[in-house]
């Protein structure tokens, strides 16, 4: 889908922007102040509030969503500049009601402690996976070295990036057993 | 309980039941929270360090399209403050300002960018008084004071007491060492920047939802400052997006917004930024500590002596407390006969410094192992095996009267030693390749509630009906540590049902129990206490009437599978929901309570307040490292740390916790700083925040991160819920003396401070090469007046608890209680002469 591009009518007061953006595949008709970023504009006009901001200066990545595919820092984006590109935001991650195997990985690993890095870490995931879809641990590092997270010292993280992209392969691959203290693995059961 | 329950939850690892909302973006933080007709605020903030405020002109805001109105101290005159003792704060300044950062003015308007606008248009003038960048500084400035309060001068707090008679100690002791150590101060830095918004209802009443890990004493701050009767104020914590204490204050922001809504009649919301949360701070105090301690030549310490100064910034905070527990929590770990404590706690125009996990014990624990471990060499002992022959043993009351529960140190030292292969491995490595060891202990739960009261710590309430679903409430707060999944665990253990039958109301000050907060490591054990207690009473109630109704004894039943059925015949049940129904049918609505309170602790003296705790949990680590002797660049290869945990409700999360301690812990050992610069004198007075942004105050990301195994010891102790301690801090404290251990046993040097810096320990090395002593860090500790010694007789020397000459000392005897309500009347009918924290 292409959205030519559009300056508010005569009336518009200065400084507002009118656009469509496409974000999880639904297009919205916005309106908001031209120095916005996508970020202010997700969670503010659209209600999209699981991206999340730890530094709106891009130093943390907890803002991470998709622009065609892409990671970007949603709060170092102008909201105006991406009208015609595809979003994705968290919200978009599942599938129907069930879990994505990323979000299901995340929840049952415990990589998501307070779950504030988790929606930025979990788009940057979901590209890299659509990329590589068998990365090794050092290539998912590499992925998500701009994201910070301060609960969950990383490893769980990492873990639960190569389990996910196990089961989007189908392969049976598990987390070292350590992870769980040597009990059974809980089902990724959405 | 009373027969043996197989448990069918506890110690699995369950999915949290917040983790599907983790990871859908649907767990709402305060700021996902917009109401209609939101306006927002901005503070405008000190840009000098210390001030008189000569005036203030909002007319330039206020007259801005937009703006709502603005707020200034006057308007807030009650200061407030999380202790008692140190209610030092103003929601906005009052005719002086502390530091850089110090809110003055509150602006609000219709937009954010409004707000922002306004709060730059707002004229501060300010007349600008001396000051007061450090501890020592404030040592030798006693005028002008930051606070008309306080010990002495600009020293906040002096606390002296010893237990035993260290001079005895020492003279028995056939090697006596000493060292300095300095800790440097460091921030949170949870992701999630502060928060809150406040929604003005009808008929003078206001809802603040925060991110904050009290709701309970932020209601309580409210309250003081608001003027508004108790019931009229409610505080809803969200879940935190990461807490680790530093939003365990009540904050000025939370009252502006409440008292700008309640001004302007709609809901105000205010947003911090990242650098407004380094001016909010309440993290950890940098600490200069001395430490000397006797040894005898077969390695027991026969006693020690510790002083600590702290460098608290510009306000309160928690700091009388976090003073106290530079001391405290020194006597733990390994058996200490004669232990003299000194403390003391500076006011200094910095942002104030508070609790950060592990609150007040990381900085003299690091001074501890580091101390024992060059005591290993000195003494020609292994490092693991000194620690070993001076264990602390379980059910033992310390010198300082501290109450010990089990203790699973021993394990956790074999299973890091067993590990790394420690007795193949240490000190044969090849240069450049070190390992080091070190233990702590922690608190599982503050014995004493900030503020003195006789009331529950933690309560908890059911409410069940024909539904099946049991609704739980409780005031805990979910800062990412997993408190939602233990609190719906152990109900749907005891009642036998799926966690998705529960359904939790929390950190709600209208609607829930009092829970203190997450702070102190206490919620798992004190919640789980209130929770067992709560739903083992809603487990009797359906049990009774489901054996009437099924015509077999009560205590024949099972309660599983959501289904209450006979042990030796399954078939023959009721489903969970039909018990429900039999049990509502019999009793009416259906509801129950749990309460906690930590049991007495022995101690009776001055102080004695701080370090009680219902049982302590234990950890022990080692860290291997490869040391580059030519630039001092060292990475830290993989760390092995045991945690004695009593046990694990669910080891998932509980393994979370050790790794994100370990985690923290090298964040603080390797690179994080919480340092001011001061601006050329000529061109400013300003003492400024050096790196107030994530990307210059560094932490470490997914590459800094080393391999960790990490080991559940499980010594269940009956103080905690099914045997449960405490795991979200403990293992933080021995990363950081591991780390500077194994340095030593790399390339021979020592690194005496943290964060430990390469070009620390390539100063270090070039000294050793120059013949020098091969050391980095503090070479001398200031000349400190304490004040007068508080000594008291340790239970070795038969004492009871109290000072000498204490004029409180009524009742002899030590007794301590399980945590019941019951026990508490009875300990209640002594608390004439308890002590408490803050007093
Ligand atoms: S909020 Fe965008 S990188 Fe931190
Ligand atoms: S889970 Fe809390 S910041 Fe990553």
């Amino acid at each position: 889908m292409s959205i030519e591009k559009k300056t508010g009518p005569a009336t518009m007061a200065e400084g507002m922007t009118t656009a469509v953006l496409c974000i999880n595949g639904e297009d919205h008709a916005l309106v908001f102040p031209t120095h916005h970023t996508l970020l202010e504009v997700l969670r503010e006009e659209c209600g999209l509030t699981g991206t999340k901001h730890g530094c709106e200066l891009g130093e943390c990545g907890a803002c991470a969503v998709l622009v065609d595919g892409e990671p970007v820092l949603s709060c170092l984006q102008l909201a105006a500049e991406v009208q015609g590109k595809t979003i994705d935001t968290v919200e978009g991650l599942q599938r129907d009601n069930e879990l994505h195997p990323l979000q299901a990985a995340f929840a049952d690993l415990g990589a998501a402690q307070c779950g504030y890095c988790t929606p930025g870490i979990l788009m940057v995931a979901d590209a890299l996976l659509k990329r590589v879809p068998a990365p090794t641990g050092e290539q998912v590092t590499e992925a998500l070295s701009g994201n910070l997270c301060r609960c969950t010292g990383y490893n769980r993280i990492v873990q639960a990036v190569l389990w996910a992209a196990a089961m989007e392969r189908g392969d049976d691959w598990r987390p070292d057993e350590t992870l769980f203290e040597g009990t059974a693995l809980p089902g990724a059961d959405g | 309980m009373t027969e043996e329950r197989k448990l069918r939850l506890i110690g699995t690892p369950f999915r949290r039941v917040d983790g599907r909302a983790k990871v859908t973006g649907r767990t709402l933080f305060a700021d996902d929270l917009h109401f209609p007709r939101t306006a927002w605020v901005k503070l405008v903030r000190s840009t000098v360090p210390h001030a008189r405020i000569k005036s203030i002109d909002c007319s330039s805001a206020l007259a801005m399209k937009g703006v709502l109105g603005t707020l200034v101290g006057e308007e807030l005159p009650d200061s407030f403050g999380i202790l008692p003792v140190s209610e030092d704060e103003h929601a906005l300044a009052i005719d002086t300002v502390r530091f850089v950062g110090d809110p003055v003015v509150a602006v609000a308007a219709v937009s954010e960018d409004i707000a922002h606008a306004a709060a730059l248009a707002v004229n501060v003038e300010y007349e600008i008084l001396a000051t007061v960048p450090d501890f020592d500084a404030a040592l030798k400035t006693p005028e002008p004071r930051i606070h008309d309060y306080g010990d002495e001068g600009n020293l906040h707090k002096k606390i002296s007491m010893e237990f035993g008679d260290i001079d005895d100690g020492m003279a028995q002791a056939d090697t006596v060492l000493e060292d300095t150590f300095y800790y440097e101060g460091n921030n949170h830095l949870a992701l999630e920047q502060h928060a809150s918004i406040a929604v003005a209802e009808d008929d003078d009443r206001v809802t603040l939802y925060s991110s904050t890990q009290t709701p309970h004493y932020v209601h309580r701050a409210l309250i003081k400052t608001l003027g508004l009767p108790p019931a009229r104020i409610r505080v809803i914590a969200c879940s935190n997006g990461g807490g680790f204490g530093g939003k365990t204050d009540p904050f000025n922001h939370e009252i502006v917004i409440a008292k700008m809504a309640l001004k302007l009649g709609r809901p105000v919301k205010i947003a911090l930024t990242r650098e407004e949360v380094f001016y909010c701070h309440r993290g950890r105090h940098p600490a200069l500590m001395h430490i000397r301690t006797g040894f005898t030549k077969d390695g027991a310490m026969t006693a020690q002596h510790l002083r600590t100064a702290i460098d608290g910034g510009a306000y309160g905070s928690y700091g009388v407390a976090s003073t106290y527990y530079t001391g405290a929590l020194q006597t733990t770990t390994y058996r200490l006969p004669n232990y003299r404590f000194d403390g003391a706690r500076a006011f200094t125009n910095k942002p104030p410094c508070g609790p950060k996990r592990g609150h007040g014990t990381p900085q003299p624990r690091f001074a501890f192992e580091v101390h024992l471990d060059k005591a290993a060499h000195v003494l020609g002992i292994d490092p693991a095996e000194l620690r070993l022959r001076n264990l602390v043993p379980a059910d033992t009351i310390t010198a300082n009267w501290l109450q010990i529960g089990t203790t699973g140190l021993r394990e956790c030292i074999e299973a890091v030693t067993a590990g790394s292969n420690w007795k193949e491995r240490y000190g044969k490595l090849p240069p450049g390749r070190g390992l080091g060891l070190a233990c702590s202990a922690y608190m599982c739960g503050a014995g004493l509630p900030i503020y003195w009261n006789h009331m529950p710590q933690s309560g908890v309430q059911l409410q069940l009906d024909r539904s099946g679903c049991v609704a739980v409430f409780c005031g805990e707060t979910e800062i990412g540590q997993g408190s939602d999944s233990v609190l719906a665990a152990i109900v749907a253990e005891i009642l036998g049902i799926d966690l998705k039958d529960i359904r939790l109301c929390v950190a709600d000050t209208d609607l829930t129990p009092v829970d203190l907060g997450s702070y102190s490591s206490r919620v798992t054990l004190m919640m789980g206490q209130a929770a067992l207690q709560a739903a083992e009473k809603a487990r009797a109630m359906i049990a009774e009437t489901v054996a009437e109704h099924l015509e077999v004894p009560a205590d024949t039943l099972v309660f599983a599978d959501r289904r209450v059925f006979r042990a030796d015949d399954p078939e023959h049940g009721l489903n969970f929901n039909e018990a429900v129904v039999v049990a509502e049918s019999r009793f009416g609505t259906l509801g129950t309570t749990g309460s906690y309170i930590p049991p007495r602790a022995p101690g009776r003296y001055r102080g004695s307040g701080v370090g009680p705790s219902p049982t302590y949990s234990y950890t022990a680590a080692v860290i291997e490292v490869a040391v580059d002797a030519d630039t001092g660049l060292y990475n830290v290869e993989h760390v092995w740390c045991a945690h004695d945990i009593g046990r694990a409700i669910n080891p998932v999360l509980a393994l979370g916790q050790i790794e994100g301690s370990i985690y923290m812990g090298l964040g603080e050992a390797t690179m994080e700083e919480q340092v001011f610069r001061r601006l050329p004198k000529r061109l400013s007075p300003a003492l400024v925040h050096k790196m107030p942004s994530m990307l210059e105050y560094k932490s470490p990301g997914f590459h800094d991160m080393p391999g960790m195994t990490s080991y559940l010891i499980e010594t269940a102790d009956e103080r905690g819920p099914f045997g449960a301690k405490e795991v979200g801090q403990g293992p933080l404290l021995p990363v950081l003396p591991a780390l500077a251990n194994a340095i030593f046993d790399a390339v021979g040097v020592r690194v005496d401070q943290v964060p430990i810096q390469p070009e620390n320990v390539l100063t270090a090395l070039q000294a050793k090469t120059a013949g020098k002593d091969a050391r980095v860090g503090p070479k001398k500790f200031p000349s400190i007046d304490y004040g007068e010694v508080l000594r008291v007789p340790t239970p070795e020397q038969g004492g009871d608890g109290r000072a000498v000459g204490d004029p409180r000392a009524q009742h002899a005897g030590v007794r301590s209680a399980s945590g019941t309500m019951k026990d508490r009347e009875e300990a209640l009918k002594e608390h004439s002469s308890a002590t408490l924290t803050t007093d």
